[in-house]
């Protein structure tokens, strides 16, 4: 078992098998809002689906639109369980925010591989079960 | 609102913003149905049924039509329908539906030094730069969180620090016309980034500098058009010109940041190359991106007096400045030689695809960017008169 700690973006407890990546995630245009599954068939997590899992990538970029996005997969249950950046930006953030997906940054997202149980917690706590 | 309050503080601290600052207007862009979609307009009504409301003045960036004329252009029913709930959910919401990215040409202009969470890109830099004001690019979400709580985060453009310029541009070409303003700011946008460029214009045009009031100045479309491109191109929010801006007037080199990079620009070919200079045949023209004033709908319907469009001419302005057009004349005019004036909307946000134009000539520099990525369109640019030209002839001449 490993801790680390990061920066709360938006508070909340949650846990999932992480899928992890070290591309940038569009929110719009690379995932489905429909189904979770990442559609953009150039970015390595293609074909993934990220319902339920604890999202974890260096950083967003792409179209503002992409909070939308955020809010719709949520809407829809198919938002991930929680997120992890290395740097949160204002897209993610704000999807974060008003869906209400627990989310935390400033940690070196190389630690983490995919399949790990990751369990969110107060405070920014992270805990990975080898 | 507790949900508007967490937006604003947790985008402030990602930021390290000092706090919040109440703000005198909001502009909250993400508008158009064809870039909220079922989510964004899932999300809006939800705040709205929680009693959500803008308790400063808030207006909307142009939607995805116009709001009353769009059967007769074109749009699909189904796009339409939803477009007008997007509307009716900002209006419970408080916000006005003024859908434009010109607000400063329809009343609503920031006084020097006022804060403000402004979000379309090229009304940012102009509140910024022309008049003054002291707004970050923010998000559609941020910005409508910031007015329902009257206060956004204090970072960024909102202090003196970040309003210094870190790039400092000579220009040694002259500059002819608004379009010549436009592949200068394609250019600097590119070199700037989401800096602060600066600008030198050492080849005129001279009296520009002599304009005490640059809102009431005949350099509306040239300042606009050119805060657009350097908007569109890069990520820039503020842009100084010497002994012509309001802060360049007060403040002159002392805006300068220490270790600002110094460039020079001696012509605008690359510009006027990459952004589709060629001449050839044209499927659509579009002028009004950012939206037309009166002027240059007056200076439309003068160029096009006595002749007759032969392609589709889209002229994109404000409701206000459509209705005011309409007042005195100009709107006939404009109709008479075949050209569309639309109010509410702009290419930009449209859906353009629909429609199966593949090249579209423009006067507008921020189009003329995002004419491939946003719709489909292959872009050919040049000034306003050539066109117009193309309109009329089908063919656009090379400039």
């Amino acid at each position: 078992m490993r801790v680390l700690y990061g920066r709360v973006i938006q508070p909340g407890r949650a846990s999932g098998l992480a899928l992890v990546t070290a591309e940038p995630i569009s929110f719009l245009g690379q995932v489905d809002p429909e189904t979770g599954r990442v559609v953009d068939p150039h970015h390595p997590l293609a074909g993934c689906d990220v319902t339920g899992r604890v999202l974890v990538f260096p950083t967003g970029k792409g179209s503002t639109v992409g909070s939308y996005v955020l809010y719709q997969l949520a809407k829809n249950r198919h938002a991930p369980a929680a997120i992890v950046n290395a740097r949160c930006e204002a897209i993610v953030a704000t999807g974060a925010i008003i869906s209400g997906i627990p989310t935390i940054d400033g940690v070196d997202t190389s630690q983490f591989v995919s399949g790990q149980k990751v369990s969110i917690e107060e405070g920014g706590r992270i805990v990975i079960d080898a | 609102m507790r949900l508007a309050a967490q937006l604003v503080t947790s985008l402030g601290r990602i930021y390290g913003a000092s706090g919040l600052v109440p703000v005198a207007s909001v502009q909250v862009a993400g508008v158009s149905y064809r870039n909220l979609g079922a989510a964004g307009l899932e999300f809006l009504r939800d705040w709205a049924n929680k009693g959500a409301r803008a308790r400063v003045p808030a207006m909307l960036n142009p939607a995805g039509m116009d709001l009353t004329a769009w059967r007769a252009h074109g749009i699909p029913e189904e796009f339409g329908r939803q477009q007008l709930e997007v509307i009716d959910a900002f209006r419970r919401l408080g916000v006005m539906p003024t859908c434009t990215c010109t607000p400063y040409l329809i009343g609503y202009v920031p006084r020097y030094g006022e804060h403000l969470a402004w979000s379309e890109s090229s009304a940012v830099v102009f509140a910024n730069s022309v008049l003054g004001a002291r707004t970050n690019r923010e998000g559609g979400p941020s910005a409508l969180a910031a007015a329902i709580l009257g206060k956004t985060a204090r970072y960024g453009l909102h202090l003196d620090e970040a309003r210094r310029a870190t790039l400092v541009v000579d220009v040694e070409c002259p500059l002819r016309s608004p379009a010549d303003f436009g592949a200068l700011g394609y250019l600097v946008g590119r070199m700037a980034g989401d800096g602060v460029p600066f600008l030198r214009l050492r080849k005129g045009p001279e009296e520009l500098r002599a304009q005490a009031d640059l809102l009431g100045s005949p350099y509306v479309p040239h300042l606009k058009a050119m805060g657009a491109a350097m908007a569109a191109s890069g990520a820039v929010g503020l842009f100084h010109i010497g002994g012509v801006t309001p802060e360049a007037r007060e403040l002159g080199d002392d805006l300068i940041a220490l270790g600002a990079v110094y460039v020079r620009i001696d012509d605008l070919s690359l510009a006027y190359r990459e952004l589709g200079m060629g001449g050839g045949a044209v499927d659509i023209v579009s002028i009004g991106c950012p939206h037309a004033s009166l002027a240059e709908l007056t200076q439309a319907a003068t160029i096009l007096e006595r002749q007759r469009v032969t392609r589709p001419l889209w002229i994109t302005t404000s409701r206000a400045v459509l209705d005011e057009a309409r007042r005195q004349g100009v709107l006939a005019l404009l109709e008479r030689s075949g050209a569309t004036v639309m109010a509410d909307t702009c290419l930009v946000v449209a859906p353009m695809r629909h429609f199966g134009f593949r090249t579209v000539a423009t006067d507008s520099a921020k189009l003329a960017t995002y004419a491939a990525g946003h719709c489909g369109l292959a872009a050919r640019y040049g000034p306003l008169e050539v066109c117009l030209e193309a309109a009329v002839s089908g063919v656009m001449r090379g400039v």
